[in-house]
């Protein structure tokens, strides 16, 4: 009975500090985590991003322009930028039209077929390389039919063009299938009821509504094809001037201990990143759009 | 009635299926299947003993050793952090917030050679952070893990987070009127709820870390049997033209990455099920 009683008058106690605090944590507590959470991602991300800027201007504003201005860095500048223009249109592509057959048909082997296209994501970036030396390379599956009409895959662009495809190939699918799914198949039926044909309702439809998701995937495989390095380095070659990216390039300088120069060059790709950063906040500010799924 | 609403789904039925899937495999299969394919192609030809040979190589077994409890490491550790700046960044308001937010996927957008670099260059011995220790970081497996937390970083936070966006204040609240405290609360219904995008997080993280080549080769030092990963030792033997070796050591990492990702893919839907009765 009086247990009884107990327990009533703790209930109704209760309530009160309900709308106070019984969903959060102490002030002190939430203070702990906070630090915690900041410490560590001062020491895993503010400090190092710090470092590249610090190193690169070690030796001055001058060496730092001197290294980005060498030849060899502008040539894989220039690499780098050739390699970008041919994935990102493919790789675009690719991506509206596969989450376009996923998300608008229903039929067999639907996530199946999503685990296909995510295949690239664990895939070693060393073994992404390796799998087009042994199609293309002198030894390969293909060799003897490239060499025979003088076609270079391996160590020369195309090599590294296709292996920066295969890296980034499911980004942009990624960040659309979610985003159509959620838009459902009706605009584009009411499109086509009125008369609209196929291509026509995708072009006025569906394309301006996943303009910002197709943007937000563009930019992830921008950042992600100018700093892939596993498996460029093992179709490269590393021919300097010819076949080295920036990411390599960055390496061969750290080899040859030119640090300064090395980090002017990481710089220069950080500053790239940061934007890359910006502009996914834009996209999400813009949209409320947040990546379901991390790529 | 049955035909008239076969007709109508008919009808409704966009065009251009035919086309779109078809382009959809004919990619995928000239980017990625055909060429992965070679990969087990050209182990079938090899012959079972000398692949066998290849890939219980001491050196190379060493180096799965390494690989593996390295990854696993990292991974344990993004998961843990990951939780916890989930948490903070969806339940608590502090300056800078949104900064830190948009931060944490730097790890995506900068380039693995330019992580390779600086965390060397700020883990070696007499480097801004390595030169606190009194043992060295660069050139030993801590200094491998922790440019596998680096990468792995943001896989964990960002599944989590839009979980712990969308989980009902209500439970929570009844589970407090119940008498719970909020640790109970935490460990007996928040918790559950997380399990499933962690065990994603976690495997992406993993499968990420286990293949991670970039970063790595600076920070680790290469040397065999003590801090030679497994994509080091495809590369090494690919510079030596030993193709075969550097295949064959490819299959055992595939099919190790292929297992694991299936077993988390279990894992998850058993955890979903039980918990969510998703």
């Amino acid at each position: 009975m009086l247990a009884n009683h107990n327990s009533v008058a703790a209930e109704t106690n209760k309530p009160v500090i309900l709308t106070r605090n019984a969903t959060k944590e102490p002030k002190s507590i939430q203070w702990i985590l906070i630090s915690i959470v900041l410490l560590f991602l001062t020491l895993f991300l503010v400090v190092p991003l710090i470092a590249i800027f610090v190193k690169a201007f070690e030796k001055g504003a001058d060496a730092y322009f001197a290294a980005i201005a060498h030849p060899d860095s502008m040539s894989a500048i220039k690499l780098t930028l050739i390699v970008v223009l041919i994935t990102l249109p493919l790789n675009a592509i690719f991506g509206v039209v596969a989450a376009w057959t996923i998300t608008k048909y229903e039929f067999k082997g639907k996530n199946f077929l999503i685990t296909l296209i995510d295949l690239p994501f664990s895939v070693s970036p060393v073994i992404a390389g390796l799998i087009f030396v042994l199609l293309f390379g002198l030894h390969g599956a293909l060799g003897p039919l490239l060499q025979n009409y003088d076609i270079k895959v391996i160590f020369s662009i195309p090599g590294i063009v296709i292996a920066s495809i295969f890296i980034t190939f499911p980004f942009i699918a990624r960040e659309l299938i979610p985003l159509m799914q959620s838009q459902g198949t009706s605009e584009e039926e009411a499109s086509l009821t009125l008369g609209a044909g196929g291509f026509k309702t995708f072009w006025y439809v569906t394309l301006p509504n996943i303009k910002w998701g197709l943007l937000y995937g563009v930019i992830l495989c921008n950042a992600r094809t100018i700093g892939e390095f596993g498996a460029v380095s093992v179709v490269s070659g590393h021919i300097r001037g010819m076949t080295n990216t920036m990411p390599l390039h960055i390496e061969i300088l750290y080899n040859e201990y030119q640090f300064s120069a090395a980090f002017a060059v990481a710089s220069l790709m950080s500053i790239f990143a940061i934007i890359t950063l910006v502009i996914k906040i834009f996209i999400e500010w813009k949209t409320d759009f947040k990546s379901s799924k991390v790529s | 009635m049955n035909i008239a609403e076969v007709k109508q789904k008919k009808k409704r039925t966009i065009p251009g299926f035919g086309l779109t899937m078809g382009f959809t495999l004919l990619y995928l299969s000239i980017i990625v299947l055909i060429p992965l394919s070679m990969v087990f192609l050209n182990t079938f030809t090899m012959g079972f003993q000398d692949f066998w040979a290849t890939i219980t190589e001491p050196r190379v077994v060493a180096s799965y050793k390494l690989s593996f409890l390295t990854a696993l490491t990292a991974a344990f550790v993004n998961a843990v952090f990951g939780v916890l700046i989930a948490w903070v960044l969806t339940r608590y308001e502090f300056p800078g917030k949104r900064i830190i937010d948009g931060l944490v996927d730097l790890p995506f957008a900068l380039p693995t050679a330019v992580a390779g670099i600086t965390l060397t260059t700020l883990y070696s011995p007499n480097g801004w952070i390595g030169q606190f220790f009194s043992f060295k970081i660069a050139f030993t497996p801590i200094g491998i893990i922790i440019a596998l937390i680096f990468i792995g970083l943001p896989f964990v936070v960002r599944m989590v987070q839009p979980v712990l966006e969308n989980i009902e204040k209500g439970m929570e609240e009844a589970s407090a009127s119940l008498g719970a405290n909020r640790m109970q609360t935490f460990i007996k219904i928040i918790f559950p709820e997380l399990i499933p995008a962690i065990l994603t997080g976690f495997a992406l993280s993993f499968a990420r870390a286990l293949g991670e080549y970039g970063s790595v080769v600076f920070i680790a030092g290469n040397m065999p049997f003590k801090t030679e990963i497994s994509p080091l030792i495809i590369m090494t033997k690919l510079e030596q033209y030993d193709y075969q070796g550097a295949t064959a050591v490819a299959t055992v990492m595939l099919i190790i990455t292929f297992l694991i990702l299936f077993t988390i893919n279990i894992l998850q839907w058993w955890t979903s099920k039980r918990y969510t009765g998703k």
